[in-house]
């Protein structure tokens, strides 16, 4: 494929809000899980949680919009100088010349849950604030984001799970490499809800403690939350330097709709499809960020296929330990995290994570590793088996 | 862009199927609103096939009869699904039941929720390991998997499966999104005009509003307007008449799809 320059971005998670932050936790392995505090959640777990967004509506103009999802996404567009950013690449390329391709899995489901407690007792109706299409519908999100940022390109809302924000990629790549635009907005947002925390405690897939990706204690995920924004461009109409989109693979399991492939049959192809997208060799790769949420199943899966890939020798890690599980926002987030694991040549190591199982067989970074990082593969992976790879690098 | 059009394959109110309601949307035959049959699906193992949600039979069952029309392996196809809201029944259910003390969600229930379920079964069913993309665009999903799908046969130069669907809501979502019948859409798209095309598409993008084409019979419009996935009935009703022409369909707000259609 046409590399595709990633010319500036916007990250929040529990973590932190903005780059430097994240950077800094990532830098010092910090982890920003916290037992469950989450609206009346009763679950014994952890969850990665954005504090203050109860307090930051959406803005004024928007209000329909307000739901925990978009204020995520609002947090994106308001820091780090991301807005501006938008608005210089309107003003060059022109509203209707920038795409808008974002993620989410629940969008904002939590405003249809609280909803749900305040039905009408006679009539069973759902009260009169709640605003299905600006909150709960998937394409939300996409509304919302093209309203606040005055654009009017081709867009729409992926939403297959946890692969979500990696996918957009893809998508955009292709849209301006058919020549539909010239740059577009990607990335996404997943909020807590109850629908995910109670769906995962229903598969037995929620963590007691923070998540401990790789480790042979792992005993599932914690749920997170957060949002990723970042802006494509012709790398020829991005400053020399910027770090590129390389390669996308993307493959369906056809295995099981909540459980992968136990030999990560699709993840296989995805990975091989990204590099051959980029042109490039398993060797070429200086670390792979893993999809690693810290279930079982997901990380045995998960390195058989790494392995396969890339033999034993390729720095591998999770983020998930310091981040939670973002689901819908976990390719944007962990793409994100490989670009700063690029511009500032570090490799990020598995907060949580005590021991590695002595059966992953991945080369598995417990710590930090300062070192040269030209090219990053990071993985998601989505129930119904929905498998996205990409490969970030830098330009040279 | 320019692709070519191997098979279509409908499931909605009185359109029982492509091949029954052709002469329907050509305006040959009358147009009688009845509700929305969906067979169960051959691609589903037996016990699979009344109890998968409905938002998955519908998608299954036009997307079946597009590949079959269209003489295309399934197995080794990409694919687009474009829904507003997916599975309304499975959204309804959990939330109905996060509102109760015991808050018991059912796994199966939980993993259906997901938007990507229709994709995530039909890949298991037809087992294709294909990519395959599922997006929302609210009323004008159709149109954004049209152009998805376009975009991918165009960079990629290998045929596409498009499947639109969406089902209406039970109330009290019903009431805040309301849609009366269930609909479904697909379309196989291919690079090339080989001996199965019977369609040439030309689809192009244009960031200015426009008018969507109507439907000519004012209960087919009504349909049309009803469900995000009847928004195809302008371009099927096109193809039907098998003499070409060209069709707007609704994109984003200051947006619009146009559609050059040409028989081949």
């Amino acid at each position: 494929m046409q590399a595709l320059a990633i010319s500036h971005f916007s990250i929040v998670n529990s973590l932190g809000a903005g780059a430097e932050a994240v950077l800094l936790g990532l830098r010092e392995k910090r982890s920003g899980l916290r037992a469950c505090d989450f609206d009346t959640a009763a679950i014994d777990t952890y969850i990665g949680r954005v504090p203050g967004l109860e307090d930051s509506p959406v803005r004024a103009d928007l209000a329909e919009f307000d739901c925990r999802n978009n204020r995520l996404v609002q947090r994106c567009l308001e820091q780090d100088g991301f807005g501006e950013r938008i608005a210089q690449a309107r003003d060059r390329y022109g509203a209707g010349r920038i795409g808008v391709f974002l993620g989410t899995s629940t969008s904002g489901i939590h405003t249809t849950e609280l909803a749900y407690r305040r039905r009408e007792p006679r009539t069973g109706a759902l009260p009169a604030d709640y605003h299905y299409a600006e909150t709960q519908n998937a394409f939300s999100l996409g509304e919302f984001v093209r309203r606040y940022s005055g654009l009017n390109g081709p867009a729409f809302v992926v939403s297959s799970a946890c692969s979500s924000t990696a996918k957009v990629f893809g998508n955009a790549a292709r849209m301006i490499t058919a020549g539909v635009c010239d740059a577009a907005l990607v990335g996404g947002a997943d909020s807590l809800c109850l629908t995910t925390l109670y769906g995962f405690r229903s598969l037995e897939l929620t963590s007691r403690g923070p998540c401990r990706p790789y480790d042979a204690e792992r005993d599932g995920i914690s749920v997170g939350e957060g949002a990723g924004l970042a802006l494509l461009e012709r790398a020829d109409r991005a400053p020399s330097g910027t770090v590129r989109l390389l390669g996308v693979g993307e493959s369906s399991d056809a295995y099981h709709m909540s459980t992968p492939h136990p030999e990560g049959l699709g993840a296989k192809l995805a990975m091989r499809q990204a590099l051959d997208s980029a042109g490039l060799q398993p060797s070429d790769i200086d670390y792979v960020n893993l999809h690693g949420t810290a279930t079982k199943t997901n990380d045995a899966s998960e390195d058989r296929a790494v392995v396969e890939v890339f033999g034993r020798d390729t720095p591998c890690s999770s983020t998930k330990g310091s981040t939670g599980h973002l689901l819908g926002a976990a390719g944007i987030t962990e793409a994100i995290i490989s670009i700063l694991a690029i511009e500032n040549n570090f490799m990020p190591g598995s907060a949580n994570t005590r021991t590695v199982d002595p059966s992953l067989r991945c080369r598995y970074l417990l710590e930090v590793r300062e070192g040269r990082v030209r090219c990053v593969l990071t993985n998601s992976f989505g129930f119904g088996g929905s498998n996205c790879s990409l490969i970030l690098g830098r330009n040279e | 862009m320019r692709v070519f059009l191997e098979g279509v394959g409908i499931v909605g109110p009185g359109l029982p199927d492509w091949v029954a309601s052709r002469a329907v949307l050509a305006g040959e035959d009358a147009y009688r609103p009845g509700p929305t049959v969906v067979a169960p699906s051959e691609l589903l193992p037996p016990a699979e096939r009344r109890r998968a949600p409905l938002a998955v039979r519908l998608a299954l069952a036009a997307g079946q009869e597009a590949f079959r029309n269209a003489g295309r392996d399934v197995a080794s196809t990409a694919t687009v699904f474009a829904s507003s809201s997916s599975d309304g029944d499975t959204l309804h259910q959990m939330c109905e039941m996060l509102a109760t003390a015991e808050r018991e969600v059912s796994p199966t229930r939980f993993h259906n929720s997901v938007h990507n379920a229709a994709a995530g079964y039909w890949s298991i069913a037809t087992r294709c390991r294909k990519p395959s993309t599922s997006l929302a665009c609210y009323d004008a999903s159709f149109a954004a998997g049209l152009l998805e799908a376009a975009v991918q046969v165009a960079t990629s130069g290998a045929p596409v499966g498009l499947i639109a669907y969406d089902q209406p809501y039970p109330e009290p979502l019903h009431s805040a999104r309301p849609v009366a019948a269930s609909f479904g859409a697909a379309l196989v798209l291919t690079p090339e005009s080989g001996e199965r095309a019977f369609a040439a598409l030309e689809i192009d993008f244009f960031a200015e509003p426009a008018r969507a084409t109507p439907m000519s019979d004012p209960a087919l419009e009504a349909t049309r307007l009803d469900n995000p996935a009847a928004r195809a009935l302008s371009l099927l009703a096109t193809l039907a008449r098998k003499r070409g022409g060209s069709v707007v369909l609704d994109y984003l707000s200051g947006a619009h799809l146009r559609i050059g259609a040409s028989p081949c």
